[in-house]
């Protein structure tokens, strides 16, 4: 169906620097042996500019269909981060390499556009940003809520940790009147 | 929501918010035609939890024992990933025994698991004596269960750097009799799901899902595998004690020589899978060696460990359901800065809309329960009830699947 290129932990990282230069930052490859005969599998983090992003994702498309499991948000207080966490080379024994791609987004606009295009299985993860941390995503093809139910007040996002955060909602038990 | 644009010809249905199968809170709505379903729209988040916002006020051994509670049937697999997640941002390695434990347990998750699903299968398409002869081997692995951990559903197994219980020599005998009676019902179950004409005219062709569907939309486990893709977190990476075993990757053609991606694969992949299952564990006793069972005893001095930390790791375990992964950010504080979880029901919920298309109303219970969805793991936060049209039970739905299964009987 689609083209498949593997390449070794190294390779990819060059893959991608080659293309983007230093729009790519704090590439790491981590790598972490198990059991009694210390087979290790690699993990590569690596932080990519907002304006390359939906680039990166397609480059990586370009080489292999990645298997995006899902993506985590971290309000880093000025920055909103988000980071994908795919996975390459599955398939094989012992092959898989872990990609974990942030980007990170300044929170006087938090936008980043979608990747549900090139990869459909993204939906439900990009839902789940917008509404747990305020990103908004550019060009998704649907819009709505995804777990959090319908009353639940606008504009507040549960895992901003700034005034757009919960706290407002918060009740302690022990100052609830009985 | 679509539903405002009802034309002559079709019509809506809401189904929910207590899903069809394995009476789990899902809310589906479909656009039918006739009998036909022709489009599916899922609701999620009626019990959304927020544990991840729990944990902010929490140190990694209490996270632990919340993850246990994310899911009551991989009540070990949310604690292994969040385990793995730790030790990675941490560096800390866990003892060789403990690895081989570790699959132990998962392992024995797993069969109990995947002989749930099929029980509930049998009984979504109205086989209820096959419902009870299932459970019946489950239950001998949830007494094995609870003689390796004391407890037959919430373990408490895990622990960040090795695990809690030890196997000691005194207990072979009685996981190998239990393993070969799990061997002598396999036989016997995979002659009534595999060679019944019934179930065969039920499944088959039914919910399909093909190759590229199941790459596109990310599915993970046994859905993913059942359709074609060789992935599988234990084979693929090398983890817990799963890079010294013999283990190689499963997919339907193994049995039959081809892949249709229907509910009768999904169903012929957890049955091989089970199988797998039974032999990882032999492997594992064979060749497990001595040691210590945890890095660090002391949990005062593990926690003063882990609250030097700064940095993020990811843990990630193959769950009976498929791939769970855990992400952790640490600040240095005593509750992690950052924690996400994903279960396995989460990216399978997006191939439903595939699977379900052009699918007979009778058989929307078998081809949802065909994925195995377990929807207290992917909501975690509130309840919301909409639906105040006319509405299918899951009685009604239950009635309709099982109606269906007597007429191909005659």
């Amino acid at each position: 169906m689609t083209k498949e290129t593997r390449l070794t932990p190294e390779q990819l990282v060059k893959y991608f620097k080659d293309e983007f230069k230093t729009k790519i930052k704090d590439v790491q490859i981590k790598k972490r042996a198990a059991g009694k005969k210390k087979n290790e599998t690699a993990t590569i983090w690596m932080k990519v500019d907002k304006s390359v992003f939906k680039g990166v994702i397609k480059h990586l498309c370009d080489l292999q269909f990645p298997h995006l499991a899902v993506a985590s948000g971290n309000d880093l207080g000025k920055t909103i981060e988000l980071i994908y966490h795919f996975t390459v080379n599955f398939g094989k024994r012992m092959e898989e390499v872990n990609l974990h791609i942030s980007v990170e987004l300044p929170k006087s606009k938090p936008e980043i556009e979608t990747i549900c295009d090139w990869i459909p299985g993204a939906l439900i993860t990009e839902r789940e940003k917008m509404e747990m941390l305020g990103v908004k995503i550019i060009g998704i093809p649907d819009d709505r809520r995804c777990f959090l139910p319908d009353d639940f007040p606008e504009g507040v996002y549960p895992w901003r940790r700034d005034e757009a955060g919960p706290d407002k909602l918060y009740k302690n038990l022990h100052e609830v009147k009985k | 929501m679509k539903q405002i644009a009802t034309t002559k010809t079709t019509y809506h249905i809401p189904i929910g918010p207590i899903h069809p199968a394995l009476k789990e809170p899902v809310y589906f709505e479909f656009e039918i035609d006739g009998e036909r379903i022709i489009d599916v729209d899922v609701k999620l988040g009626h019990i959304h939890r927020a544990i991840e916002w729990a944990s902010r006020k929490r140190n990694p051994i209490q996270i632990l024992y919340m993850a246990e509670r994310v899911c009551g049937i991989c009540s070990y697999c949310h604690p292994a990933a969040f385990a793995l997640a730790v030790e990675d941002a941490a560096d800390i390695l866990a003892p060789e025994r403990a690895e081989y434990l570790r699959v132990i347990q998962g392992e024995l998750e797993r069969i109990c698991s995947h002989l749930l699903w099929a029980g509930v299968a049998a009984h979504e398409i109205g086989f209820d004596t096959v419902l009870y002869l299932t459970w019946q081997v489950r239950e001998r692995a949830l007494d094995l269960t609870e003689y390796l951990t004391g407890n037959r559903v919430t373990k408490a197994m895990m622990m960040i750097g090795g695990i809690r219980r030890d196997i000691t020599k005194d207990m072979l005998p009685i996981i190998q009799k239990d393993l070969q009676y799990f061997k002598d019902c396999y036989d016997k179950l995979g002659k009534v799901f595999l060679n019944d004409k019934t179930v065969r005219m039920r499944s088959q062709g039914a919910g399909i899902l093909t190759e590229e569907d199941a790459l596109k939309l990310c599915a993970v486990g046994p859905t993913t595998r059942a359709s074609g893709i060789k992935k599988d977190v234990r084979v693929d990476t090398s983890y817990f004690a799963y890079g010294d075993l013999d283990i190689e990757h499963i997919t339907p053609d193994k049995l039959t020589g081809e892949v249709n991606g229907d509910v009768y694969d999904r169903i012929i992949q957890r049955l091989l899978e089970i199988k797998q299952s039974i032999e990882l564990i032999e492997q594992c006793i064979d060749e497990m060696p001595s040691g210590d069972i945890v890095s660090e005893p002391k949990i005062a001095k593990l926690l003063a460990q882990l609250k030097k930390v700064t940095g993020e790791g990811v843990g990630r375990h193959e769950a009976p359901r498929g791939e769970v992964i855990h992400y952790v950010k640490f600040d240095g504080n005593d509750a992690p800065y950052t924690w996400k979880i994903r279960a396995p029901t989460y990216n399978n919920i997006l191939p439903w809309i595939p699977m379900l298309k052009g699918e007979q109303i009778a058989d929307i219970p078998i081809v949802a329960a065909s994925t195995d969805p377990c929807m207290s793991c992917t909501n975690r936060v509130g309840i919301v009830k909409d639906g105040n049209k006319y509405e299918l039970t899951k009685e009604q739905l239950h009635k309709m699947s099982v109606e269906k299964t007597r007429r191909l009987m005659k």
